[in-house]
């Protein structure tokens, strides 16, 4: 568990609310839809506030119309990768935006474990830090348990 | 409409002596501006006696290439076409003594790429002029042409939440307070407290630059400090305004530098640097990866009053093209001046991809910005977690809400303030998406928030009920059936 007032990973439009029901999720998506989004579900067991790629849980959906159906991509991969982090982004095609609109987290691991943060003395009083995932030592798909 | 009044005699135009500025053909009511025209709606008062067509005509000259006399050297150069032309004079509606005049410029007269020499000519002599009791820059449409010799933002709001990883919400922010006193060590504490309690971004206020208590350096340090362990118990990028405004620019390149050997995401600089300064730490933060947010220091004092001084809509659209990534625009609901319509003029100047005259909002002209990247407005002063559901209906998602006695001053602390705030804002955007009509359901859902979160209750019962209702000083004087150029 991490130590902030939350105690999780606080990345994402919804981290200091109650979990979000499916039923809550779905009205994101339908106000997704209703403004011309494509939704995308990613994964990761890498969740450093600094790592963009997460991975895709296939292409993003862009001509899904029924949020039932963004729905059940993101409880397939909630079944594929129970221990990862899943997250829900939205991505708006507007001339002058063309980037992400909405990025929420829809599936976390059972037990969050943060980071560490490494210092080291450089010249001066300076320091330069590093943010390191707990888990990072372990292979990949077996950070957060199997 | 009146006729042209100019005098197209050549021999009489420049006889030596004074003539009218409308008989030297400052004054076109014929003219019709072209794409590549900058057009200025400037708000005059003529003194007693003063016919306002002359006045508008002065106010082209003055800003154009006239003196007070006529000089045979304009026969040397094409001086028809540098003359600025006055075309429309309006009265104000419900505003005696006061006139709307349009004024266009030709693309020529602006050296590309500089608000320096735009400004020295649209607001140099011409606002001390004494045929004129007082004068005010409204508007301006400035041409696309123009536009495109500029670079705008160093890195733009897209890009912005790109870097920050943060979407489909306001960011968060606090002020540090106390403003002044605070050594390094106890400052670094608030940024810490903040952040990790759920806001994006602390920030320096505008007068904390290197005063005996703080040494820049020191700031610097212990804020970074904050910052870093913030991040990590958090995994959310987090970032504080460094505020690099010094007396010299080797000093600000010096500390801008420090601010980016350290990691820092974003620096800040105040708006009285001056606009050759902001140009320069703009083109800086371009090379270096870096979020320039603009602190409006100093703005009340030419953008408050009606009848006098350059509106801020105008300050913005210079902003925007000089280049800042965030930009205090007001709150409408705060302790700072600002009518809501006409700071919702400002977000529109600072986000918009075409900017559509709307005379309510105090936008006189279309103004197409060309694909030039967008500007995060803040809204900061005197606002809290209680109001969240009408600064999101305000602002929207693009803005960083600033709170800082509304995160510093909560009754459990530093950090607490923080999650009222984050979890009012979550909680507003969450059921804005979900269609409710939060305008008026506000009050509610943050009181069912609440329920689960102690800290914002606290929050509601400490600040619930307060709000800033002053008349305003500068709302838009728009006639109901407009002739817009």
């Amino acid at each position: 568990m991490l130590t902030n007032p939350t105690g999780k990973v606080t990345q994402g439009q919804f981290s200091f609310l109650p979990d979000l029901t499916d039923a809550e999720i779905s009205m994101q998506i339908q106000y997704g839809l209703n403004k011309g989004y494509a939704w995308s579900v990613e994964y990761t067991d890498d969740v450093h506030p600094r790592n963009t790629y997460w991975d895709m849980f296939g292409m993003p959906m862009f001509d899904l119309k029924d949020p039932a159906g963004v729905l059940l991509e993101v409880n397939t991969c909630r079944k594929t990768f129970p221990n990862h982090y899943i997250r829900l982004m939205a991505f708006d095609s507007t001339r002058g935006i063309e980037s992400v609109a909405m990025s929420f987290i829809v599936h976390r691991p059972p037990h969050e474990t943060g980071f560490r943060l490494e210092r080291q003395e450089v010249q001066g009083r300076s320091l330069r830090y590093t943010t390191h995932g707990y888990p990072m030592d372990k292979p990949e798909n077996s950070r957060y348990g199997k | 409409m009146t006729a042209s009044t100019q005098i197209t005699d050549v021999k009489k135009r420049y006889s030596a002596g004074v003539l009218k500025y409308k008989q030297m053909g400052y004054w076109m009511p014929d003219y019709v501006p072209s794409d590549t025209d900058t057009i200025c709606l400037f708000r005059i008062t003529p003194q007693e006696g003063v016919d306002p067509e002359e006045a508008a005509a002065a106010v082209a000259g003055e800003s154009s290439t006239a003196t007070w006399t006529v000089v045979w050297t304009d026969r040397l150069s094409a001086c028809d076409s540098y003359r600025a032309k006055a075309y429309k004079v309006e009265a104000v509606p419900g505003r005696p003594g006061e006139y709307f005049a349009w004024v266009a410029y030709d693309l020529i007269l602006f050296e590309e790429g500089s608000i320096a020499n735009m400004t020295a000519s649209l607001i140099g002599n011409v606002f001390s002029f004494k045929p004129l009791k007082a004068a005010r820059l409204e508007d301006i449409r400035i041409p696309v042409a123009y536009i495109k010799t500029f670079k705008g933002p160093p890195t733009g709001m897209i890009v912005e939440r790109e870097r920050l990883d943060k979407f489909g919400r306001p960011l968060l922010g606090a002020t540090t307070k106390p403003k002044l006193g605070l050594s390094g060590r106890n400052y670094g504490r608030v940024i810490y407290e903040g952040l990790k309690g759920g806001l994006d971004f602390m920030k320096d206020d505008e007068n904390i630059n290197s005063q005996p208590f703080m040494h820049w350096r020191d700031r610097f340090l212990y804020v970074m400090d904050g910052v870093n362990k913030a991040q990590a118990v958090t995994g959310e990028v987090k970032g504080s305004y460094l505020n690099v405004t010094a007396g010299t620019m080797e000093q600000m390149y010096e500390r801008a530098e420090f601010a980016r050997d350290l990691g820092s995401v974003i620096i800040m600089v105040d708006l009285v640097i001056g606009y050759t300064a902001i140009q320069s730490m703009a083109e800086w933060c371009r090379k270096n990866d870096m979020i320039m947010h603009m602190h409006r220091a100093g703005h009340g004092t030419y953008t408050r009053q009606k009848n006098h001084g350059v509106s801020f809509r105008v300050i913005a659209k210079w902003l925007r093209l000089a280049g800042c990534d965030h930009l205090h625009c007001g709150t409408a609901v705060g302790k700072l001046e600002g009518d809501p319509m006409t700071v919702q003029g400002y977000y529109n100047v600072c986000r918009d991809s075409h900017t559509k005259t709307d005379l309510q909002r105090g936008l006189f002209f279309d103004m197409d910005w060309a694909d030039t990247k967008k500007v995060m407005p803040v809204a900061s002063g005197g606002i809290h977690a209680g109001q969240m559901h009408q600064l999101i209906d305000l602002f929207g998602d693009d803005v960083v809400l600033q709170f800082g006695g509304g995160t510093i001053g909560h009754p459990q602390g530093i950090q607490a303030g923080a999650v009222a705030n984050r979890v009012a804002l979550e909680a507003m955007v969450k059921a804005r998406n979900e269609g409710k009509n939060i305008l008026e359901e506000g009050p509610t859902i943050l009181k069912n928030a609440a329920k689960g979160c102690t800290p914002l209750q606290a929050a509601l019962d400490t600040w619930g009920d307060i709000s800033f209702n002053y008349q305003s000083t500068d709302s838009s004087d728009y006639a109901v059936t407009p002739s817009v150029a």
